[in-house]
């Protein structure tokens, strides 16, 4: 018993060193973003307001968010509607083309998008597409689709068909069933699944990087970049809000999905897939 | 029946129209473009010559890009598999049946890493290990004098970084798969008198083998096809230390306006990724 105690103890205090250290880069972040005179060693700011004022009114960094806003939206949009078309057949129907679909999309999930951004990139030149948002998005959401059927066909599994046939005997189509009964009770997938690619598409630094160019189709990604890559590291506070600012989104989401995102992965993880 | 596959169309069309156009096509052109010498200006972006296996004959007599194997291979192996793979499991195996307080905060803190946006994670970092940042800061305490660490250490700082980045995943991965773990097969392995090492070793980890695999494969990919963590806190450099297969092929491709051979390496970056995966299955004898 008492063995058991020092291991608990042992195990207590490696959890809280390794939490300290996690967590410290980030607190140099936050207070740095607060600081009057922030620099690059950790420490209690002066706190002061006037790097999220500066962050708030800057022209260029108001216009980022906005466009990373559209492009992670949009693409969330448009994953989450297209997907769950998709997951109905796949969980569904029985269909000799479904396993080889299946493995296609798994394969597709392991894609780095490195080796397709030049043919993309060729594309996108030849369509006279490169510097759209719209073109990026419809991009984005095209590589998102292969997790996002996979995630929503699990989903769509663990709901019995049995609460489908009541609608069907009702007179509803596969569609309307679809619709106003499957969708609302997997209500928590389809929320994961959305804030998964809407985080993903936000903090998606290499394509905005590759296929958007002027200053007027920047998103935060890169706007951060080419803060600190062409003015150094001029004010660590106004950089530090901004970045702050950036990640504020994902964090109150992934707060807020919390424990369904647990769930979501015990399926992908542990079971069989 | 017949019916069943016109509706299965219906609701499949929308979505893998779309990635046929801008996944799976694009997949198929960069086959294609691997073989030819385009470029991203001059004579050869309009007119692409068919130039065979050109582009691989340079790739592999090119030591940059073998430096850059190497590279890829030493950051996926401390980064990945070791780091987050290893301490992402730790982390899980050490809150298994703790007090929830602790689990919620540790949970919070390892979390901060994997919420934080790639760009954002690169600035931190770059703050964090500069000459005169925290980690200086810190160590000075201890006696120890400041170390550039970007130049002197630039593999082992962009690890360290990628595995604060990553290792969240791998352990909500392990949380979730160690509490399906029945503690009936544990209390009967302690019974039986084994020590912590042999439970872990001939009980939770065998139990775990397809959780290992599949985790291993999902970060090995992520690793494997990562750009903007690195780019943004060395850009490849200093000289070539940290100038991993993706910051090669954006090099050769976006820089040097070589597009058929950013292709070739690119294809070749897949590659890596997919004998790795199997190799996993394969070594753990893995059913996925």
């Amino acid at each position: 018993m008492r063995k058991s105690k020092t291991n608990a103890t042992a195990a207590y205090i490696v959890l809280i060193i390794a939490a300290v250290l996690f967590i410290l880069p980030f607190i140099w972040l936050i207070f740095a973003s607060f600081d009057s005179n922030a620099t690059l060693i950790i420490k209690l700011p002066k706190v002061t307001l006037n790097n999220f004022e500066y962050v708030f009114t800057n022209q260029q960094i108001l216009v980022s968010f906005l466009n990373g806003f559209l492009i992670s939206f949009g693409q969330a949009v448009i994953v989450v509607v297209f997907s769950v078309l998709a997951a109905y057949p796949l969980s569904r129907y029985k269909f000799k083309a479904k396993k080889p679909l299946m493995f296609s999309l798994l394969f597709l999930m392991g894609l780095p998008i490195i080796a397709v951004i030049v043919p993309v990139y060729q594309l996108f030149f030849f369509l006279k597409f490169t510097n759209s948002l719209l073109a990026t998005t419809v991009f984005m959401a095209s590589t998102g689709f292969p997790l996002a059927i996979w995630l929503m066909k699990n989903f769509m599994d663990s709901i019995p068909i049995e609460v489908e046939e009541a609608a069907w005997v009702d007179g509803a189509s596969k569609f309307k069933s679809l619709k106003s009964v499957i969708a609302p009770l997997m209500l928590p997938g389809i929320c994961m699944v959305f804030i998964f690619i809407f985080t993903g598409g936000w903090g998606n630094f290499f394509v905005p990087f590759i296929l958007l160019n002027s200053p007027d189709k920047m998103v935060p990604s890169v706007t951060i970049y080419q803060f600190f890559a062409q003015y150094g590291f001029i004010s660590y506070g106004k950089l530090a809000a901004f970045s702050l600012v950036y990640t504020l989104p994902p964090i109150v989401l992934f707060y807020v999905a919390q424990k369904h995102i647990s769930s979501g992965f015990r399926m992908g993880g542990a079971s069989k897939q | 029946m017949r019916n069943q596959t016109r509706a299965a169309i219906l609701f499949l069309a929308p979505s893998f129209i779309l990635m046929l156009l801008f996944f799976v096509g694009p997949i198929l052109v960069a086959f294609f473009f691997a073989f030819t010498d385009m470029s991203l200006i001059g004579s050869t972006s309009t007119h692409i010559k068919f130039v065979g296996f050109k582009n691989f004959v340079t790739m592999f007599t090119d030591p940059n890009f073998r430096t850059s194997v190497i590279k890829t291979i030493i950051f996926l192996v401390g980064s990945a598999i070791i780091g987050q793979q290893i301490l992402g499991f730790l982390l899980a195996y050490l809150m298994k049946g703790r007090k929830v307080f602790i689990k919620r905060v540790v949970g919070v803190c390892v979390l901060a890493g994997w919420v934080t946006p790639t760009i954002v994670a690169a600035f931190i970092w770059i703050s964090y290990l500069n000459y005169e940042g925290t980690v200086n800061y810190i160590i000075s305490y201890f006696g120890v004098g400041a170390i550039s660490w970007l130049f002197a250490f630039p593999m082992i700082s962009i690890i360290f970084a990628n595995v604060w980045k990553g290792t969240a995943f791998s352990m909500m991965i392990f949380e979730a798969a160690l509490g399906d773990v029945s503690s009936d097969v544990e209390e009967a392995a302690l019974m039986d008198g084994a020590n912590g090492w042999q439970r872990l070793r001939y009980i939770i980890i065998p139990m775990l083998k397809n959780t290992i695999v599949t985790n291993m494969i999902l970060i090995t990919l992520q690793t494997i096809g990562g750009f903007g963590l690195i780019y943004g806190m060395t850009g490849g450099g200093p000289g070539m230390a940290t100038q991993i297969l993706p910051i090669f092929m954006y090099k050769q491709a976006f820089v040097g306006y070589q597009l058929g051979y950013g292709t070739a390496i690119a294809l070749f970056t897949m590659l890596i990724g997919i004998v790795a995966s199997l190799l996993y299955v394969k070594l753990l004898k893995s059913e996925i």
